[in-house]
């Protein structure tokens, strides 16, 4: 199994501020990543590193062997920020077709070849059915299964959900974690799935990478998800409680995961 | 009625007026269309009253109002660009540069001496005013900024959309910003020929907004963004031919109703929904 991702030794500075102070991890490719933390912990900057939108002060991230900039059309992206499309009656498949090979020069013109592609990703994720109504008008889950749809054009190899879940309640959250899972086991692809609650995750996911302070651990869930480790990676005390199948991350002040995400 | 208009349409000015108003309603809507996208209504509005300073200063010296409304904002334009996709968040920076310019713009008005009525005409537009040769350098104009768009129009809509993912493949956010307030810039200085400084908004937001709210796809609301600009315009001057009343009160009162139709049938159809 080639590696899709190898992050060696990584340092990025935002503002005069180290946010990862030496991030190491290997990812195969096929891969499905849970990454985690609080608030403040990296993880959107970790993000942005990947796809070469922020550089390094030190260490080195490649992607299939190459730097990002040069690997990320591997990448498929869906990012946190909503777009501003709340005015207008745009619908989500012209939406998508802006998308499809925007970065060409020219006319945003849809060729009969964007057309099918921008079909293809919407069947994948069962999103076709919503596609020729405004965006704006499309409720959470709807419009996630269309930013998921985007983030599949071009046959990316590795998939980079940056928080898909925030702001969708529970039944959606597991209907969008099963359409990347469905996505996944058609396509084959790697999967970074950035979220803060790593419960209903649980099922799909094989490693862990687990942040805070601008470090992480990777590892299977029990290696990195345990009182000790996450102790150490945060510098206090932090005990993991098992309730059942579920898991929680709690410090003596209260639920660590929970009080870092009000935002 | 057929009479009326072959009378109206014998008349140089007319006729000037009808090109002029056609070529800034054309530049204006599908411009416009982006400045809806992008969500940057404010900085159009403010580009648009910062051309006011210019044509206060090109009348202090002695230019023609155009080139003086261009400079000063073709080089705003630039500055409001290189916060690239953040410049709906600037409102406060923005706000304090136009009242800047503004008030700049008074002080040029009370240093110059001429013919108080220029300066009505600067504001409120004086198409019936425009002419051959303004018609002959708003047309070179138009061109140059819809052969740019033509350019690098596909990369607008993608960094204008998905600005985040647009950067992940690569694009500069911040130069595609530039590339497109300086049209935004040139634009809104041609307009202002025809509806005025303080009517531009009109012509770049109302047709744009309109079509932008009831359209699915970027070509169907670029095309009915244009289809609206034209008609407007085209039926504001000649009500004000029929009417002796200003063209830039009919085409702003026009676009006005067109705007309250379009939303209220939105919303009704949202309540129904």
């Amino acid at each position: 199994m080639p590696t899709a991702l190898q992050i060696s030794d990584l340092r990025v500075t935002l503002g005069g501020t180290e946010i990862l102070t030496g991030i190491n991890a290997e990812i195969q490719a096929g891969e499905f990543v849970g990454i985690f933390g609080p608030n403040g912990a990296g993880k959107t900057t970790l993000v942005r590193a990947i796809l070469g939108t922020l550089r390094p002060v030190s260490g080195s991230i490649q992607i299939f062997g190459l730097p990002p900039g040069l690997g990320s059309h591997q990448i498929g992206y869906m990012p946190q920020e909503r777009t501003g499309l709340d005015l207008t009656a745009l619908s989500a498949r012209a939406m998508i077709a802006a998308v499809c090979q925007g970065e060409r020069w020219g006319v945003p013109w849809s060729s009969a070849e964007i057309r099918k592609e921008v079909d293809g990703v919407l069947q994948l994720t069962g999103a076709a059915a919503q596609a020729d109504r405004p965006f704006s008008v499309l409720s959470g889950g709807e419009r996630q299964r269309v930013m998921l749809a985007q983030a599949l054009l071009s046959n990316p190899k590795i998939l980079v959900l940056d928080e898909p879940l925030a702001s969708l309640d529970p039944r959606n959250q597991a209907l969008l974690i099963e359409s990347v899972a469905e996505v996944r086991r058609l396509t084959k692809t790697t999967v970074l799935f950035v979220a803060h609650d790593m419960n209903p995750l649980m099922h799909v996911m094989d490693r862990v990478l687990y942040m805070a302070w601008g470090g992480a651990i990777l590892g299977p869930l029990d290696q990195v998800v345990n009182s000790e480790s996450l102790s150490q990676l945060y510098g206090f005390p932090i005990e993991v409680v098992r309730a059942g199948e579920r898991i929680f991350v709690v410090s003596k002040e209260g639920n660590v995961t929970e009080c870092a995400h009000h935002d | 009625m057929i009479d009326f208009l072959t009378t109206y349409l014998g008349y140089e000015f007319v006729r000037n007026a009808l090109i002029a108003g056609t070529l800034a309603a054309i530049l204006g809507a599908i411009v416009g269309y982006f400045v809806v996208v992008r969500n940057v209504a404010f900085a159009a509005h403010a580009l648009s009253h910062i051309g006011f300073t210019g044509a206060a200063a090109a009348a202090l010296l002695g230019l023609n109002p155009l080139q003086g409304i261009l400079f000063f904002t073709v080089g705003a334009g630039v500055c409001m660009g290189v916060s690239g996709d953040k410049l709906h968040r600037s409102d406060m920076a923005i706000g304090m540069v136009l009242s800047m310019a503004l008030g700049l713009g008074v002080l040029f008005l009370s240093l110059y001496h001429g013919f108080a009525g220029q300066t009505s005409a600067i504001l409120f537009g004086d198409i019936f005013g425009v002419s051959e040769g303004q018609v002959v350098e708003m047309s070179v104009l138009s061109l140059l900024s819809l052969g740019a768009l033509a350019l690098f129009s596909r990369r607008l809509l993608f960094a204008s959309l998905q600005p985040r993912l647009a950067e992940a493949r690569g694009l500069s956010l911040m130069s595609l910003s530039i590339a497109f307030m300086v049209v935004l810039a040139v634009s809104v200085s041609l307009a202002s020929q025809v509806v005025g400084i303080l009517l531009v908004f009109t012509l770049v937001i109302a047709p744009a907004g309109i079509a932008a709210r009831i359209c699915r796809t970027f070509w169907s609301g670029l095309g009915t963004s244009i289809l609206l600009g034209v008609v407007v315009v085209w039926a504001g001057i000649l009500l004000a031919c029929l009417t002796n009343q200003p063209p830039s009160f009919w085409i702003t009162a026009l676009f006005f109703v067109l705007y309250l139709v379009v939303e209220g049938w939105c919303r009704l159809r949202t309540r129904q929904a």
